[in-house]
């Protein structure tokens, strides 16, 4: 069992996790995930790591409470414990001194990107983020990405917060200041990551990706997670995360995504249940 | 070597012997088990384990021994069994084989044992493997388990790592424990039993028998580790110079599913058997939404293969609901490498066989789900390096039909985890990693044996390729001495 140091929502429906793992956060490096199951009877499933720190033995994630799993794990507190948890997995990102790095994230994609960051700029390069959210209060992140990097930009679909728009549209920005990007590291969301590759593409800055595949085992077993890239199929799990935005089939991965949509959808729905009969249960209770 | 007869207990006359005859095992109705994960076969009642015992006319050279990769003392264990005494004809078979129950039900005997067992050259062969599934049973139901282990000799001060539990490293870690080394074995998956556990399916090998053969060896002194990925949470360098490891076992498997690279082959509802069986059997797909991990129901599937996996696969569709579910396979079925057992049983459940069939291509719908698949028609032509004769596709065959899942099972590659972790250990062209007979590898105090050697195999293979490398480990662990054949 792996217990849960601390735990807290930093957006809506957003919370991240201290997880005391020695071995992985002595081990790991930037770009690489781990796979947990939340109980006895949970799927597997692979999240990025976030941060670690091998002094004290603890990985950081951030998970967004999408489906069953993650919707259940978000209900964990500080002191729980989660039945399985395994890594570091993956090949760690390819960092050098490109010049300069442009990160491009969304979602709990701007968490995961923050390592990658952090390496880029101790790597020498300069380097520039873009976050991107919905609405303002969705936004994570974004004041421990400042502290690494040297220039934060922000958009949002409604404007609530830094440019109305979309990150492609603050890349366009960059772009026309004169800031010529040597590299992109596009983490988040993939329609995000499809259309920032689809803009870079035709610009010939060189764009890398982090796939977010369905996985079982995550050590190139079962082949659940493949993706074509270049025409070729990889596992995402041996052969990624990360890879050349402008070789992925994005189209392919986004229908292998939604493979299980309906199981999802009543796997989480019987969860819900599950979860509301509990607390009338102990409403029950209380008004005894 | 002439070797000691065991003292005889079959009262049975010679002669009358020979007309007894083989014993069938019961076995779960056909359509009731179909739709169920139980498993199939029942075991023999102890009845019928002595009446089948009795029918082994006790040869001079026992040549079942010769056909079992480690050497069981079949006529000795028989005897015991004609004398009823199955607790210690389970004991002799421990002598030579940690896992029987497995054994006993997943071991090719047909073309081990009991293909050369003499009365199987006028009559049918002694049921040696019904015989030793039936006293592993029983004796992990009615014995006292670890207290009939031999008795453990002092500690050696030598610690072995060895990385995965399937079929090798469990062989290795029971040798090992004897000897009296600490023995850690490594697994990356949450569970233990390796292939066992993901691959073989319920109603073949129930969970149950694996955890109580892991359990046993637990109780002997072998510690577990699960969620501990060799290569990445510590390399093997790692565990030899900060964990103190003096030697280490690589028991990987295969584990890196093959596809047929043709086009549609990504499209939802195509499987590797890795994933659509690991999705059934170790991670209970079955019983969703009870269990988390979705798997498809298909109403029509198609599994591409004819090897015992193919067949797991199939029966395992099958029981998930399909209407149909065929085999596809490019040669005929004398060709088929899956045991005939699991061929028969596949069909009584209603399994279809479209034999010299292969797709060329997986047609998908706007949403990206397998809707089709185009196959051609194909014959055999000459033999080709693997001895079958090869098929060839007739000209004009192509055919289209509808399906709804397709699980790719045409073997599996070698995991390249190590070899991209640790350089010193050297591979071969298709990833396996090199090593002699006795298991040594590149890497000075780095053994390795199972699947990850030979390229896909057999569990009772992969046992013994743990078995042989176990004496080697022993050895080097005795001299320090690293000697490279």
């Amino acid at each position: 069992m792996y217990k849960i140091l601390k735990a807290e929502f930093i957006a809506p429906n957003v919370k991240s996790f201290l997880i005391e793992a020695p071995h992985i956060a002595k081990k790991r490096q930037a770009g690489q995930f781990i796979i947990l199951r939340v109980h006895e009877k949970g799927e597997r499933i692979p999240i990025t790591i976030a941060d670690s720190n091998p002094d004290e033995g603890w990985i950081n994630i951030i998970v967004q409470g999408l489906g069953k799993t993650s919707a259940h794990l978000n209900t964990l507190e500080a002191g729980d414990h989660l039945q399985d948890l395994v890594g570091p997995l993956g090949l760690p990102t390819h960092i050098e001194n490109w010049g300069t790095l442009v990160c491009i994230s969304g979602g709990v994609g701007t968490a995961e990107s923050l390592p990658i960051a952090a390496a880029g700029k101790a790597a020498g390069n300069r380097v520039i983020s873009i976050i991107g959210a919905r609405h303002k209060d969705l936004l994570i992140a974004e004041n421990q990405m400042a502290e690494v990097v040297d220039e934060v930009r922000i958009s949002t679909d409604d404007g609530s917060a830094g440019r109305h728009g979309l990150v492609t549209d603050v890349l366009q920005d960059l772009m026309d200041e004169g800031v010529t990007p040597d590299m992109i590291v596009a983490i988040g969301p993939l329609p995000m990551m499809a259309a920032v590759s689809n803009q870079t593409k035709a610009l010939e800055i060189p764009t890398m990706v982090s796939l977010n595949a369905i996985m079982v085992d995550g050590t190139g077993m079962c082949g659940a997670c493949r993706a074509t890239v270049g025409g070729k199929t990889v596992f995402v799990c041996v052969d990624g995360p990360e890879f050349d935005g402008h070789q992925v089939n994005f189209k392919e991965l986004g229908s292998r995504q939604k493979m299980y949509k309906k199981q999802e959808e009543e796997s989480h729905k019987c969860f819900l249940e599950r979860q509301m009969k509990k607390i009338k249960a102990e409403q029950m209770l209380e008004g005894v | 070597m002439e070797r000691e007869r065991p003292q005889s207990f079959n009262t049975v006359p010679m002669k009358e012997r020979l007309t007894i005859p083989r014993q069938d095992m019961p076995e779960q109705d056909a359509d009731q088990r179909s739709a169920n994960f139980l498993e199939v076969n029942l075991g023999l009642t102890p009845e019928q384990a002595v009446i089948e015992a009795q029918r082994c006319i006790e040869c001079k050279k026992p040549t079942c021994m010769d056909g079992c990769p480690v050497s069981i003392k079949i006529p000795d264990f028989i005897q015991l069994i004609c004398n009823e005494d199955f607790i210690g004809a389970a004991k002799k078979i421990k002598e030579d084989n940690s896992l029987p129950a497995i054994c006993g039900r997943v071991c090719p005997q047909e073309t081990q044992c009991e293909e050369v067992c003499v009365m199987g050259r006028r009559f049918e062969p002694v049921a040696i493997g019904r015989l030793e599934r039936f006293v592993a049973d029983y004796s992990l139901k009615h014995g006292n388990g670890s207290a009939e282990q031999t008795k453990l000799p002092a500690p050696s001060g030598n610690k072995v790592a060895i990385v995965g539990s399937g079929p090798a490293g469990l062989a290795v870690a029971s040798d090992l424990i004897k000897e009296g080394h600490e023995v850690t074995v490594f697994e990356a998956l949450h569970e233990f039993g390796g292939v066992l556990v993901y691959g073989i399916p319920e109603f073949r090998l129930p969970k149950l028998i694996l955890r109580q053969e892991v359990a046993t060896l637990e109780a002997m002194g072998v510690k577990f580790v699960k969620n501990f990925i060799v290569g990445r949470t510590m390399t093997i360098q790692e565990l030899m110079s900060e964990e103190g490891f003096d030697a280490v076992f690589l028991g990987l498997g295969a584990g890196l599913p093959r596809f047929m690279n043709i086009p549609g082959e990504n499209l939802n509802g195509v499987y590797s058997a890795n994933e659509f069986l690991t999705r059934s059997n170790l991670m209970r797909g079955y019983e969703f939404p009870e269990w988390d991990t979705p798997l498809y129901r298909a109403k029509r599937a198609i599994i591409v293969g004819g090897g015992n996996t193919a067949m797991d696969a199939v029966r395992t569709a099958k029981r998930l609901g399909a209407d149909e579910a065929a085999i596809v396979y490019r040669r005929s079925e004398e060709e088929m490498p899956a045991r005939n057992e699991e061929i028969h049983h596949a069909k009584e459940e209603g399994v279809k066989f479209m034999n010299l069939v292969n797709p060329i291509e997986f047609i998908g719908d706007d949403e990206g789900n397998v809707i089709a698949a185009k196959c051609l028609r194909m014959e055999l032509g000459e033999p080709d390096d693997s001895g079958r004769r090869r098929p060839v596709p007739m000209e004009g065959s192509e055919f289209t039909m509808e399906v709804d899942m397709v699980v790719i099972a045409v073997g599996n590659g070698s995991n390249p985890l190590i070899a991209q972790t640790t350089p010193e250990i050297s591979t071969n062209k298709w990833g396996n990693i090199v090593a002699d007979e006795d298991g040594r590898t590149s890497m000075e105090g780095v053994f390795a044996g199972g699947d990850i050697v030979s390229g896909g195999a057999t569990v009772i293979l992969a046992m013994g390729a743990g078995r042989k490398s176990a004496i080697a480990i022993n050895e080097y662990l005795k001299s320090k001495v690293w000697s490279v054949a």
